[in-house]
């Protein structure tokens, strides 16, 4: 637990100097602990794999909007298992179900592997119809086809910073229309 | 949509828009907030015309030791709100400052003063006057406040709305308290929580609505 806390807050330092590598490493890192926590707290029947996925993609989403709070002097765990738990127990509770995440879970549950084969979520794509236009095309184009910021931009014949701006906007309309998003 | 894809699209997103820090901005919302109200007093209401000269009686100060003290407490309280992995246990106490501070100046007045004088003390010149101008002053101050507050993840957005209300009310009050001609701290305990307890009830109402995330 000490070790991982290392690798956070260095990768978190370097995420906020501008190091988009270190931040892909940090997501990374985190997304196995949501996904245990998720499947094991959130647990009950109906909630399958993309279940799940759909969670922990709204709670990466917030983490990453949010990641402004984070305070340099606070550790990155507790700040992370804040701002997750939170983020898990609306998502669960917008499912009607309710969720119990104490701090110290996230911190102690261990990483879950990755399930085979398929990663996808259903909610997400759902909820990208929201969007309009440029936003849409661009969000859709980087989160499902997987497409880069260059690819985008050639694509949609696009400068890649206007392809930046849609891509920033998206992201904050997304975050707001799971939360405006009721099942 | 793929995890691996968001976690792409987020990593492009980082680097490009550096999110300013809320611990940063925090002190400059309250600064803020503080002139707003300032510019509000001066431009509405104004300070009374002997304030300065009232500065050597111990009734008047102690009108601002007990704001400024709600207005430090409740500071200290929401700048705790906008961590999101503190605890507010502990600044909880912080809050707690004001009202003992009141309380005690109560019961010296209780003492202090011939049992006659209680009532024309409590009542004061202008009750309404006072329950509508803090919540009038605190307006712009509490805007500033949720402004800058959205960036924040709290953990109840009607809870530290309130909390924000609580600050742009004290605020408001030390302003206010340069104003008013009642001095008595039975005045102040009368009637200076009801302006504040309806900034606060706005605050939690806002909040509800424009802090969720």
């Amino acid at each position: 637990m000490r070790h991982q806390e290392r690798d956070w807050a260095s990768w978190m330092k370097a995420a906020h100097a501008g190091d988009a590598a270190a931040y892909r490493r940090l997501l990374e890192a985190l997304t196995p602990f949501l996904r245990a926590v998720v499947r094991r707290r959130g647990a009950g029947p109906g909630l399958d794999a993309a279940d799940v996925e759909d969670v922990v993609q709204e709670t990466l989403l917030a983490i990453h909007l949010k990641r402004g709070t984070w305070d340099p002097r606070q550790p990155v765990g507790p700040w992370v298992a804040a701002i997750a738990r939170n983020k898990l127990i609306d998502a669960m509770r917008r499912r009607g179900r309710r969720i119990d995440v104490p701090i110290d879970d996230f911190l102690e549950t261990l990483p879950a592997p990755e399930p085979d084969g398929e990663l996808s979520s259903r909610e997400a794509e759902r909820l990208l119809e929201v969007l309009k236009g440029r936003q849409h095309q661009v969000v859709k184009a980087i989160t499902v086809d997987g497409e880069d910021i260059r690819g985008a931009a050639e694509r949609l014949h696009m400068s890649e910073g206007a392809v930046r701006v849609a891509l920033h906007r998206g992201l904050a309309a997304l975050s707001a229309a799971y939360r405006s998003f009721r099942e | 949509m793929r995890t691996d894809a968001l976690i792409g699209a987020l990593t492009a997103d980082a680097a490009v828009a550096r999110p300013a820090r809320l611990s940063n901005q925090f002190w400059a919302a309250v600064a803020i907030a503080t002139v707003c109200a300032a510019v509000a007093f001066a431009l509405t209401i104004g300070p009374r015309p002997d304030a300065m000269s009232a500065l050597g009686s111990v009734r008047y100060v102690f009108k601002f030791v007990v704001t400024i003290a709600l207005a430090i407490g409740a500071a200290a309280f929401l700048r705790r709100l906008t961590r999101p992995a503190a605890a507010s246990g502990k600044t909880g106490v912080a809050l707690w400052i004001a009202p003992v501070l009141l309380a005690a100046g109560v019961a010296v007045e209780l003492i202090v003063a011939p049992r006659a004088e209680w009532a024309p003390r409590l009542i004061g010149h202008n009750a309404l006057f006072c329950m509508a101008m803090i919540p009038l002053l605190s307006a712009l101050p509490l805007a500033a406040l949720l402004w800058t507050l959205r960036r924040a993840a709290p953990g109840s957005p009607a809870g530290m709305g309130a909390a924000a209300g609580v600050l742009a009310g004290a605020i408001a009050a030390t302003f206010y308290a340069a104003h008013c001609q009642d001095d008595s701290p039975l005045f102040v305990a009368a009637w200076y929580p009801v302006g504040i307890a309806v900034v606060t009830a706005a605050g939690a109402a806002l909040g509800a609505r424009l802090l969720r995330w």
